[in-house]
């Protein structure tokens, strides 16, 4: 695997060597079960647990008492939203806001509610991927139980206005919920700061172990149980703890926000780098916004007339370098990405994305290397296209 | 997800191109569904003297244009109507479900360029070559 070049790190990112070291005493040695406290095994699992909650609240700015493990950012995002249109159902509020570019977890689950009776706003975005606040309050009715709205883009790498956003839900006394799968980790975050009701994060996104998660809940706000069953998480999330996960999460979260700066300023050094590169070649269209401070330091998303994204991604795969496309045919599905779509992009542009996602293993020498691998895939592509006029 | 064969004609498509003056030219596919193949061919007697393709679309889609064009090169008109899309799937060693309909395309790209030959010569094609549909194909093959 020396030679490859990962840049897919909005998919996923490799659990770092500190993180994976924390983890490894939780599966064989320290094996007991959170809940059985009255043992010294079962003690210590508590008391690990205990500290990975701590660890967590302090890197997102809230209470030990406002974090909730999951099992993954699906998870939380499924329990805040349905959790909370299920709750208020019964005061006859049924009418939920969110944005057409959320992520399939977010829009899947509005669906499901959607054929259970509810009604939901689907709002739009502009060319960069921006939800408006306005657009948010003027959504807001009487019935409205939720707003849910990403904090940022996993394809095109819009961070969006969620102060502003909070601060309309609150005016109106709504509760706010975002997915921030993508940011957490990724930009500062601080819960208590933010008028924000509950967040969903996801460990593998910031170099933690995949299938762990957490969903920060506000005091005082009570979203239905999700998973019913045993006592678990203050008897709000059942299910006995995934610790040597939650431990990674906690592990990894903790480093990534003592080092945010840092890497924030490293990531966002390769992601222009190849900004700047790609806008300087032809027939270029560079998804998501141009104002770096508005976009995740990391990510980089563009259309290449006439080259068709798994092509690229087949091609780049080649010459080792790891990335993703927003095309039909690399989704699995006939349509392209519904967010390249949502921005206003025509079909057949949304068919030619290409999303490099940097992470903290990677360095300049990768975001010189991801160029001049686009520099010979990108023509060798539209050579073969019946659409390219040069 | 790919074959070793599908990935060879990707990395290596046979007779890309196109052909100059040539005696018949199919286009299928729709940029909006993010495949277009595009065909050309020389005919010389009933024979395939020359074929030439480009393609815009995914992996499966160069390489079910590339081995199509080998597998009627040097043949008649009539062995190039018999290509199905089955053939084409078996010559690369399968395809993924969902890229079956890239297999479809290569098929009616043929059948477009030898349609368009019969135009050219002022002979109603449909009867020989049977009725192409206008419509994305993809879209119909995938449900």
């Amino acid at each position: 695997m020396s030679n490859i070049i990962y840049v897919d790190n909005a998919a996923t990112t490799p659990v770092s060597k500190p993180v994976f070291d924390a983890m490894a005493p939780y599966f064989c040695e320290q094996y007991g079960n959170p809940s059985s406290i009255f043992y010294s095994v079962g003690a210590a699992a508590g008391d690990a647990l205990a500290a990975a909650r701590e660890k967590v609240a302090r890197a997102l700015g809230c209470d030990t008492g406002e974090v909730f493990f999951t099992s993954c950012g699906s998870e939380a995002d499924n329990w805040a939203i349905k959790g909370t249109a299920h709750k208020f159902a019964k005061q006859g509020k049924k009418h939920l806001i969110t944005s057409c570019i959320e992520h399939h977890a977010v829009l899947h689950s509005m669906q499901a509610l959607e054929r259970e009776g509810f009604e939901v706003t689907y709002l739009p975005v502009d060319a960069e991927g921006f939800v408006s606040p306005a657009d948010v309050e003027a959504a807001i009715r009487p019935d409205t139980a939720l707003v849910t709205i990403m904090f940022a883009n996993n394809e095109i790498g819009t961070i969006e206005p969620i102060e502003e956003i909070g601060a309309v839900c609150r005016k109106h006394g709504v509760w706010f919920h975002t997915d921030a799968v993508q940011a957490v980790g990724a930009v500062p975050i601080d819960c208590h700061a933010l008028p924000v009701d509950m967040l969903s994060l996801s460990a593998h996104k910031f170099n933690g172990p995949k299938g762990v998660g957490a969903l920060y809940i506000r005091r005082g706000v009570m979203p239905l149980n999700f998973l019913d069953g045993g006592a678990q998480e203050r008897g709000r999330r059942a299910g006995t703890e995934n610790l040597a996960g939650i431990v990674g999460l906690a592990t990894a979260l903790e480093a990534a926000v003592n080092s945010l700066d840092e890497k924030r300023a490293r990531l966002a050094r390769m992601r222009d780098y190849v900004l700047e590169h790609i806008q300087k070649m032809p027939q270029v269209k560079v998804n998501g916004p141009l104002d770096g401070s508005k976009r995740l330091p990391n990510n980089v998303n563009a259309s290449f007339t006439a080259a068709e994204g798994e092509s690229l991604l087949l091609m780049l795969d080649m010459r080792g370098v790891c990335a993703s496309s927003g095309s039909a045919c690399a989704s699995g599905s006939l349509d392209p990405s519904h967010v390249l779509l949502s921005i206003g992009l025509p079909h057949e542009i949304a068919h030619c994305s290409l999303r490099i996602s940097f992470g903290v293993q990677n360095t300049m020498d990768d975001a010189k290397a991801v160029c001049d691998a686009l520099d010979e895939v990108v023509p060798a592509v539209r050579q073969r296209s019946p659409l390219w006029r040069a | 997800m790919y074959s070793a064969k599908v990935m060879d004609h990707f990395a290596n498509p046979r007779n890309v191109g196109e052909i100059e003056n040539a005696d018949g030219v199919g286009e299928v596919g729709n940029p909006k569904c993010g495949d277009i193949m595009k065909m050309f061919l020389k005919i010389d007697n009933n024979v395939i003297t020359d074929v030439k393709f480009k393609t815009f679309g995914c992996g499966a889609a160069i390489a079910t244009s590339s081995i199509a064009t080998e597998m009627i090169k040097g043949k008649t008109i009539d062995e190039a109507l018999k290509l199905t899309n089955k053939a084409v799937v078996e010559a690369l060693d399968g395809l993924p479900p969902v890229k079956l309909h890239c297999s479809v395309l290569a098929e009616q790209a043929v059948k477009a360029a030898l349609a368009d030959y019969y135009r050219r010569q002022g002979v109603d094609p449909e009867p020989i070559v049977g009725k192409l549909e206008e419509d994305c194909h993809a879209c119909a093959c995938e449900a």
